[in-house]
């Protein structure tokens, strides 16, 4: 098999009307990777993916997959496959049919198709499910056959439109992972459109946080999440309390805003600060226990509310309570200042 | 308690029962009863005979009253079909706001507006001999005598059946339409589905239920008429329905109620066809 392409995005606009939906992003996929678009709903993350796919039409800009510009050309066309959102199998036809459903818009005949179909069905263990309709499915079976359908025109990127978000928690987790194991396997790209970060964190080479129609940031998760670009990727990520830089005295002038982890953050009743590291003086709000971490909530005058992640023996050895006045410390070494 | 639930039961069902009781059951077994019945040409005798049966199934009449009538009712709904399933198709998949959408169907329904029979005479003086259609195709200087069939024929009463029950193909394969996901549409794109393809393979078989019930519709009303067959016949063609209204102003109701229990087995017989071949309780 010829190497898998990169896909790259040239300042890729989608108007409708007077809104624009994406702004003008630059982006390139390595070939091989799993890329997570991650952000909040309305942020154009599943517009790009659809333009990719080719089921959104381009306002400005190209797609360039491998050496070949496929701004224009049709959906089946492009080398890419969708999964959608529902999954969107044909509800009139059972597992193997719909599986086999674009190489019998090809013409290949029954006898091929069918047992091309079967192959993909055993490659995502629902070969013995071959005879069923969609409805006598569950979620997760359904997706399966999904995936197998988008599969089985030897796609080079597979588009997935937030594909675990109608399987329950735990469903979600372990599809999760078939979903990431199957992409090392089949070595093409993945580009997986989520909300969740959760999702993105997990299965990622590249995270890229979107919000209102442009990136944030496009790096490895490890980096979105130490060193996250922008307030909004910090607080989007979640496990980051932002700060002005003024408050957290820190390098002023670089930006305005800083960035610290939650479970750098050291909590302590009483009101007085240790020497040599910065703190600040507020009231615990909140205590929810995890399990292997508990979240404090604190609110400090001024600010909105701050959290620290402790694990358990941490907060076991200086336990607050809600009401109680506490002091919020963290290492200057963990205040990372966010460029905007 | 239990007792007084059952009743409770009972009453809640009763009105329903009744109307059916009434309103269905008690007419249908009285034609029923009364095709077994003797007559003469003043009065109707209670009787338990065949003959009213004997005398329907041995006339050759019958048989080609029958196939005249499913003959108007094949054509019929191959015709409403094909224009039903165009115009929904259009409707449903081509108009992109939902208020055109709702403006062009409550556009469908105009006729609606005015009663069958003004529908029907209105074609009237359009197809007569010296007619709209005919005067503007002389004039054009298409034909040079005035066409003949357009009016008293076969093809009228077709064309009229056409224009006055496509609607009832429209609405339920319309409704069938719109509860198509449109992201499977986009799914058969994306695995390189030609707009035809998209059609004959998911749009079609999707509309099954809604082509079943419009065909319910067009077939069982199609097979019981006689006013249009009458009207736009001008009393050259027959139908069953004809049949009996001619039977019973002669008042030979027995004649006629033996000929109502044949035609209603006939269409009970297609419509459990029709019933087999596609489920309509997805549509329900």
């Amino acid at each position: 098999m010829a190497k898998p392409p990169d896909i790259e995005l040239v300042s890729l606009t989608k108007r409708y009307g007077d809104t624009v939906a994406v702004d003008s992003i630059g982006l390139r996929i390595p070939a091989g990777s799993y890329c997570c678009l991650l952000g909040p709903s309305g942020c154009g993350k599943t517009t790009t993916l659809r333009m990719i796919a080719g089921h959104e039409e381009v306002s400005e800009g190209d797609i360039i997959l491998g050496s070949e510009n496929i701004t224009v050309l049709p959906p089946a066309a492009r080398g890419t496959a969708m999964m959608f959102q529902s999954y969107a199998l044909f509800p009139h036809l059972d597992c193997t049919d719909n599986v086999a459903f674009s190489l019998k818009m090809r013409g290949v005949d029954k006898e091929t198709r069918r047992s091309r179909a079967l192959d993909l069905l055993k490659r995502v263990h629902m070969d013995a499910y071959a005879g069923r309709l969609p409805s006598q499915l569950s979620g997760g079976q359904q997706q399966r056959v999904a995936l197998a359908r988008a599969l089985i025109t030897d796609p080079q990127v597979l588009l997935l439109d937030e594909p675990l978000s109608a399987l329950d928690p735990f469903l979600r987790i372990r599809m999760r992972e078939e979903l990431k194991s199957l992409q090392t396997r089949l070595g093409i790209s993945f580009i997986h459109v989520t909300h969740s970060q959760d999702e993105a964190m997990a299965l990622a080479d590249l995270v890229v946080v979107m919000n209102g129609g442009r990136i944030e940031q496009a790096a490895p998760p490890r980096e979105v999440f130490n060193r996250p670009a922008s307030a909004f990727v910090a607080k989007f990520i979640g496990g980051h309390n932002v700060l002005p830089a003024a408050v957290a005295r820190a390098g002023a002038g670089e930006g305005p805003f800083v960035a610290i982890r939650a479970d750098r953050m050291s909590v302590q009743a009483g009101t007085s600060g240790e020497a040599g590291v910065t703190s600040l003086q507020g009231v615990t709000r909140s205590v929810e226990y995890l399990g292997s971490t508990v979240q404090v909530g604190i609110d400090v005058t001024g600010l909105e509310t701050l959290s620290a992640t402790l694990s358990e023996a941490r907060f076991d050895a200086s336990p607050v309570r809600p009401g109680e006045p506490v002091i919020l410390s963290w290492k200057p070494e963990d205040v990372h200042v966010l460029g905007r | 308690m239990n007792r007084v639930k059952v009743w409770v039961t009972y009453l809640q069902v009763a009105p329903l029962a009744l109307v059916f009781l009434l309103f269905l059951i008690v007419p249908i077994a009285t034609i029923v009863v009364v095709s077994f019945f003797d007559y003469n040409t003043t009065q109707i005798i209670p009787a338990f005979l065949l003959q009213n049966y004997e005398e329907l199934l041995l006339s050759s009449v019958t048989w080609r009253t029958y196939q005249q009538t499913l003959q108007f009712a094949l054509i019929t709904w191959a015709l409403t079909l094909l224009i039903g399933f165009t115009v929904a198709y259009f409707v449903a998949f081509h108009v992109r706001s939902s208020t055109m959408q709702t403006v062009l169907f409550l556009l469908c329904t105009i006729p609606f507006w005015t009663s069958n029979v003004i529908r029907m005479i209105s074609w009237i003086p359009f197809l007569g001999r010296h007619g709209l259609a005919n005067t503007t195709l002389m004039n054009l200087g298409l034909i040079n005598q005035p066409l003949e069939f357009l009016l008293y024929s076969d093809f009228s009463v077709v064309l009229a059946y056409v224009h006055l029950y496509t609607l009832f193909m429209v609405v339920p394969i319309f409704n069938s339409m719109m509860r198509i996901d449109r992201s499977l549409l986009e799914a058969a794109r994306d695995a390189g589905a030609t707009g035809w393809q998209t059609l004959v393979n998911v749009i079609l078989p999707l509309c099954k239920p809604g082509i079943a019930i419009g065909s319910i519709f067009v077939v069982t009303i199609v097979m019981g008429d006689f006013v249009t067959v009458r009207m736009m016949s001008g009393g050259l063609s027959a139908s069953v329905g004809l049949m009996m209204a001619n039977a019973m102003s002669l008042l030979q109701y027995p004649a006629a109620a033996a000929n109502a229990v044949v035609l209603l087995l006939l269409v009970l017989g297609i419509v459990a066809a029709m019933m087999r071949m596609v489920d309509i309780r997805k549509e329900l």
